[in-house]
């Protein structure tokens, strides 16, 4: 690995990752790819360790994709999940962190519905802990995993014009991605209802628009955000139907679009608003490639944080 | 009880812009009494002499603004905690807030204060509620609050949002001479932000709350004070824009008076970076540009007075993520010495101003007898100061009940050594 190595204890953000970082990431993660591969897809690189997934909000998608990538490095794993509203008036972070502590576990992935959760739990811990995705802050795997997707269809990171469209303002994904990729280079735009993206975007070195065909229009990925229907009833947006009409990604708006354009989303895709049913399945979409790069890039991210010499 | 003290405060520097002395006095102490100011007194008859030649002695310190907890939440605060953080941080007397359980709306509860604060013995002023148990709909029984000994009415933490409501209550508290404290938030507005909106809530992914909320409700309050030139004080101001409000107002000779902590002149939201539960308040940390603001009102008088909102809450309440924790962080112990440090030291207040921020003006304003003057004949209540000791603000520097100090680990220079309250020397040196 060319004389880099990881030094940090936690993944908690890519905010706080300096470029070289996220790039060894990258990196170690096209070392796993292979694996997926192998007939036998499992390696003893986390052999005799144990690696606790705690959950306190709901999800598919990521914890699969976790454990999977925890038992194909031959983990031991641990699943808590439990929604918020029971853990409120009980156990504090800070208990809970000492009885994985008494457990002595070596990582443990947190997905928490308050933002600086993981910050704090990490704190708390000797051993290492990874985000997997708190508030509305950051989800440092999934925007690592979309960079990965982008750098392996495109070639490169660097001048790559991506835009992000939909729930800017409430998206953790958004938020990781825009902070990796305008480190390694990427020209990011975002786009939604002006009711949905974060105030002072801008100054996170980032495009902004409302328009919809100027996020499409000369974009090499766009990557679509998940629209939550709550939303509407919080007049984020007066209807859904409107949204989709104003914003939804269908064949006719990537007529205008570049013709070796890309088309992502971190799951699940609320079919026929944020994205219509044709391009999901469609050749533009390269949705299920980033699920399977999903898990190369967990690989290497608990690889590099359990501090195994290879 | 303490017995009330004799005692001679020999060569401390007194800064009393009431009675126009700044320099070298003696002051001399018989049973708890102001007997003699002067330049130089000699100790008779044995009496005890504090030697203050370092020290600077002002008039007593008055906090406008805290929460004692009690009735009704003795976990994080009693009575007797509060008051004796307060004389830890050179207070002298305090503005309840009527936020308890059940919430100070009847004379039982301003009654219960009261006897309370007799047995430390220390001076609580209880402000009463606005409406009939904080909820906003009714008129609480002010004259009845005002003859147990209320002397303002808030329903701090919620701001009254019927403008009719509102119009009446300054109506109804005006008539009986009760000034009324506005907590200025549009809550709608702020919903579930649990920082200032800006470029950092949107860095650390934390929801915002705009400073708009406060100018708003600033701006509504103060349109309702010139309908019906009620007493309007608008506690723990925080934005440039309602700063700018409140000096219109003013120079419109409306009866508007603003208090500000300080927290809110010496931290930015830039700090919430750590997710720290500390640092949530309401109204939140606001912009390097609303502190410059601050300072600018504090310095032309816009802002009157000094008030901590000293909020505790207990550790376990504080652990909850950011997201869940209570707001709010105490503020009696650091308070004086955050002010040195940020506003006297930094050249943005001279001494006298201090003491008006933190004595003579709150004083005026609530009507306060007794306080904010140093006077021959009167029971002493004296703060006094070491403008030059250096020290860190740890969890042991604090008296309070709870611990949730936003200043834990900051550096500060000046610290109060004594307090004198009701005659009583409380001598921290």
């Amino acid at each position: 690995m060319s004389g880099r190595v990881w030094k940090r204890k936690d993944l908690l953000g890519l905010k706080d990752l300096e470029a070289e970082e996220i790039e060894l990431i990258l990196d170690t993660a096209e070392s796993f790819q292979e694996i997926g591969n192998r007939p036998i897809k499992k390696v003893p690189t986390l052999q005799g360790r144990t690696v606790v997934n705690l959950f306190f909000e709901p999800s598919t998608r990521t914890r699969i994709s976790f454990e999977l990538a925890e038992k194909r490095l031959s983990a031991d794993t641990v699943n808590f999940s439990t929604d918020i509203s029971s853990t409120i008036k009980g156990e504090t972070v800070k208990d809970t962190a000492k009885n994985l502590e008494a457990l002595q576990v070596s990582l443990v992935i947190m997905r928490h519905p308050s933002s600086g959760a993981p910050h704090r739990l990490a704190r708390y811990l000797k051993c290492g802990v990874i985000n997997a995705g708190d508030g509305i802050n950051e989800h440092p795997t999934q925007a690592l995993l979309d960079m990965f997707t982008v750098r392996q269809k495109k070639g490169k990171l660097k001048g790559v014009k991506v835009s992000f469209i939909g729930d800017i303002l409430h998206s953790r994904v958004a938020r990781s991605n825009i902070w990796g990729l305008t480190k390694l280079g990427a020209e990011v735009t975002v786009c939604g209802p002006r009711t949905l993206i974060p105030r002072d975007a801008e100054q996170l070195g980032v495009r902004v628009t409302t328009n919809l065909e100027e996020a499409v229009d000369g974009a090499d990925v766009i990557n679509l955000l998940r629209i939550q229907l709550e939303r509407q009833k919080e007049s984020f947006f007066p209807s859904i139907r409107e949204y989709a009409i104003t914003y939804q990604i269908n064949r006719d708006v990537l007529k205008k679009a570049k013709p070796d354009v890309v088309i992502m989303h971190p799951g699940p895709v609320n079919r026929g608003i944020e994205l219509s049913s044709d391009v999901v399945d469609g050749p533009y979409s390269i949705i299920l490639d980033q699920v399977t790069n999903g898990l190369a890039v967990r690989m290497a991210v608990l690889y590099l944080l359990s501090g195994v010499k290879s | 009880m303490k017995p009330l003290s004799n005692i001679l405060i020999k060569g401390s520097h007194l800064i009393d812009p009431a009675s126009e002395r700044d320099g070298k006095f003696d002051v001399l102490i018989e049973k708890g009494t102001i007997k003699k100011i002067a330049p130089a007194i000699e100790p008779q008859n044995g009496i005890e002499v504090l030697d203050a030649g370092s020290f600077h002695l002002f008039p007593g310190f008055i906090d406008l603004h805290v929460h004692f907890r009690e009735p009704g939440f003795e976990q994080k605060e009693t009575i007797l905690t509060g008051c004796q953080a307060a004389l830890r941080g050179g207070f002298v007397a305090c503005v309840t807030m009527p936020n308890t359980q059940p919430p100070c709306d009847n004379q039982s509860v301003v009654e219960h204060i009261l006897s309370k604060s007799r047995e430390v013995p220390f001076r609580l002023f209880p402000a009463g509620t606005l409406t009939r148990n904080r909820e906003g709909k009714e008129l609480s029984e002010m004259a009845d609050l005002k003859r147990a000994g209320a002397i303002a009415v808030t329903d701090d933490g919620n701001w009254v949002e019927d403008s009719l409501l509102m119009r009446r209550c300054m109506e109804y508290a005006s008539m009986n001479n009760l000034v009324v404290i506005t907590h200025a938030e549009d809550h709608r507005l702020s919903a579930d932000g649990v920082m200032n909106e800006g470029i950092f809530s949107t860095s650390y992914g934390l929801k915002g709350s705009p400073v708009e909320s406060e100018i708003i409700a600033v701006s509504r309050d103060i349109e309702l004070v010139r309908l019906t030139k009620a007493d309007l004080h608008v506690a723990h101001i925080s934005t440039a824009g309602a700063i700018e409000l409140v000096r219109r107002a003013q120079k419109d000779g409306l009866p508007v008076t603003a208090e500000v902590t300080p927290h809110h002149f010496s931290l930015t939201d830039e700090l919430l970076e750590t997710y720290n539960t500390n640092l949530k308040m309401n109204p939140p940390l606001r912009s390097r540009a609303d502190v410059e603001a601050i300072k600018k009102g504090l310095k032309d008088g816009t802002i009157g007075m000094i008030a901590t909102d000293h909020a505790p809450h207990t550790e376990e309440d504080k652990m909850a993520e950011i997201n869940y924790a209570p707001v709010g962080t105490i503020g009696l112990e650091t308070a004086a010495g955050v002010a040195l440090t940020e506003l006297y030291h930094k050249k943005v207040l001279t001494l006298a101003q201090l003491a008006e921020k933190f004595s003579i003006n709150p004083a005026k304003r609530f009507n306060l007898k007794g306080y904010g003057v140093i006077r021959e004949g009167a029971l002493a209540n004296l703060t006094l100061v070491d403008l030059e000791e250096k020290w860190t603000v740890t969890k042991d520097c604090l008296v309070s009940k709870s611990r949730n100090s936003c200043f834990l680990g900051a550096e500060l220079r000046g610290r109060v050594k004594a307090a004198f309250c009701l005659g009583r020397f409380w001598n921290y040196a």
